[in-house]
């Protein structure tokens, strides 16, 4: 346990070090939220769907979460190069421990990442519907934040070097992000885009925070809730397993 | 304390280790040289429990490697060839993490801690980034981590890799001392031949992947007539310079060193 503590403190120190980081990939979100946010509600207000701002800031905070685990699970691949993951995997503490302490702390990271944007959306005059829902987002939050650091766990035990990484970016990432329903309602869209934003795990998380904070989700709290709970198990699992296969 | 019958460990077809055989003593000092991919990290790292042997047998104080190897990672201390430190955490922190992760008590960790920077020249500067050390302290702090947790078996691939002769001296003595007083068998590998000599009891020199000669320095040079260790290292193995090429680890360092430069 002391081992997953310290590695999860490990995390969070550099989280905090690294100031410039934490603005710099604010900018993006911000973008997304006060751009789009107020660019397009007049168009989405017309059609009938009300305030766009409302309903992009649950997917742009998502997107914030979903970025960052991504990345601090990729992070895996620079500890590699510069040979700390070499110090923990000689360290007589379970593999499984080492990467649950790692996980533990990109998922932590990617929350306050997260909340950071979710301030300023309330700063640019985004409210939930009812802060009743509050408790649930967050734990939608931290679904999605272990769901992808996850994933990144296993994409980084995977590549060898940052060589793949604009692969990576453009065929996963990005993607996930574009086919999540995040910047737009789910009802009434093409087939194929109806049949690719349901096999998207972050559509789920997307709709859940929306279905908790502003009331407009697509499926169930429940479905989101159940499909989200799964993809964490099981990604962690897929991520245990990768990362056990590590060869220094 | 260490004993290794019949190691081979291939690379696809490459053979990296070449059936070789050895025991290390229980409070022994022992040397492995060789050029450049001979195959010594390849041999640390099968002992360190990182990397499965193709075929043979290692044990570690009776361990299995493969099987216990939590149990034989508890009882070694490991000084990396190439950089293991977080950069983004000061010296104590890293320290602090080290002990942490080998189950040190708090107290003992910092009273340990605080005894190895002061040994090693860092103490005044603990709580500085380790990124903004030179590559001399960075190394130095390596070598006091892997004392941290008191090993019973140290192993250091290349230590004294980039130390000035003050810190090589300050090194060796420290490491002599805890071989004689504490009694950690210690194995080594090293390019410098005077250092092999001044503190190994035994000296195994391997090439290609095969020990082509094992024994105590005087026997070495007594067996190829040679006056220093040196000599009778390249009578051993050649003159020829060997090549290695660069993994993707090392282009990848590099790259990053010449980013973070700009």
């Amino acid at each position: 346990m002391g081992a997953i503590y310290v590695l999860w403190l490990r995390e969070l120190k550099r989280y905090v070090r690294s100031r410039a980081q934490i603005v710099a990939s604010l900018g993006q979100p911000l973008l997304y939220l006060l751009a789009l946010g107020y660019g397009l509600s007049p168009v989405f207000r017309r059609s009938g769907e009300g305030n766009y701002l409302e309903f992009i800031a649950p997917g742009v905070i998502a997107m914030t979460v979903l970025f960052s685990s991504l990345f601090s699970g990729i992070q895996l691949i620079w500890d590699r190069q510069f040979g700390f993951l070499k110090e923990t995997l000689v360290a007589p503490v379970p593999r499984l421990h080492i990467m649950i302490g790692r996980t533990c702390g990109a998922a932590t990271t990617a929350m306050i990442q997260g909340l950071l944007v979710a301030l300023v959306a309330v700063l640019a005059g985004f409210r939930p519907a009812s802060y009743g829902g509050v408790p649930l987002a967050f734990g939608f939050l931290a679904l999605i934040a272990v769901v992808f650091t996850a994933l990144g766990t296993t994409v980084g035990s995977t590549l060898r070097d940052m060589q793949g990484f604009q692969m990576v970016m453009n065929f996963l990432v990005l993607p996930i992000f574009f086919l999540s329903g995040a910047l737009y309602p789910l009802a009434h869209l093409p087939i194929a885009l109806t049949v690719l934003t349901r096999v998207d795990p972050l559509t789920y998380g997307v709709d859940g925070l929306r279905g908790a904070l502003i009331a407009r989700g697509h499926f169930s709290a429940l479905i989101d809730l159940v499909v989200m709970a799964l993809l964490a198990v099981a990604l962690t699992a897929v991520g245990a397993w990768r990362f056990a296969r590590i060869e220094i | 304390m260490i004993d290794v019958q019949n190691l081979t460990r291939k690379f696809g077809e490459f053979v990296a280790v070449h059936d070789i055989s050895f025991t290390v003593e229980r409070g022994e000092i022992f040397a492995f040289l060789g050029p450049n991919g001979a195959g010594k990290t390849t041999t640390i790292k099968i002992l360190t429990t990182l990397l499965p042997p193709t075929s043979g047998t290692v044990r570690i104080d009776g361990l299995d490697p493969t099987r216990d190897s939590t149990a034989v990672r508890a009882r070694i201390g490991i000084v990396f060839q190439d950089p293991s430190l977080d950069q983004n955490l000061s010296a104590w922190e890293n320290l602090d993490l080290h002990g942490a992760l080998y189950h040190v008590p708090r107290k003992l960790r910092r009273e340990r801690a605080q005894v190895l920077l002061e040994l090693f020249g860092l103490w005044e500067r603990r709580e500085e980034l380790v990124k903004q050390y030179s590559g001399g302290m960075m190394r130095r702090l390596e070598i006091a981590r892997g004392l941290l947790h008191t090993p019973r078996i140290l192993f250091l691939d290349e230590p004294t890799l980039g130390l000035d002769p003050q810190s090589r001296n300050q090194l060796w003595t420290h490491v002599k001392r805890l071989n004689q007083e504490e009694g950690v068998t210690v194995f080594l590998t090293t390019h410098y031949m005077d250092e092999a000599d001044r503190v190994a009891g035994r000296i195994a020199v391997i090439d290609h992947g095969r020990i082509v000669s094992l024994g105590t320095s005087a026997e070495l040079k007594t067996s190829t007539g040679s006056a220093t260790l040196e000599e009778a290292f390249l009578a051993l193995t050649g003159t020829e310079i060997r090549e290695e090429s660069a993994g993707s680890a090392d282009q990848m360092r590099r790259a990053a060193r010449a980013w973070r430069g700009r």
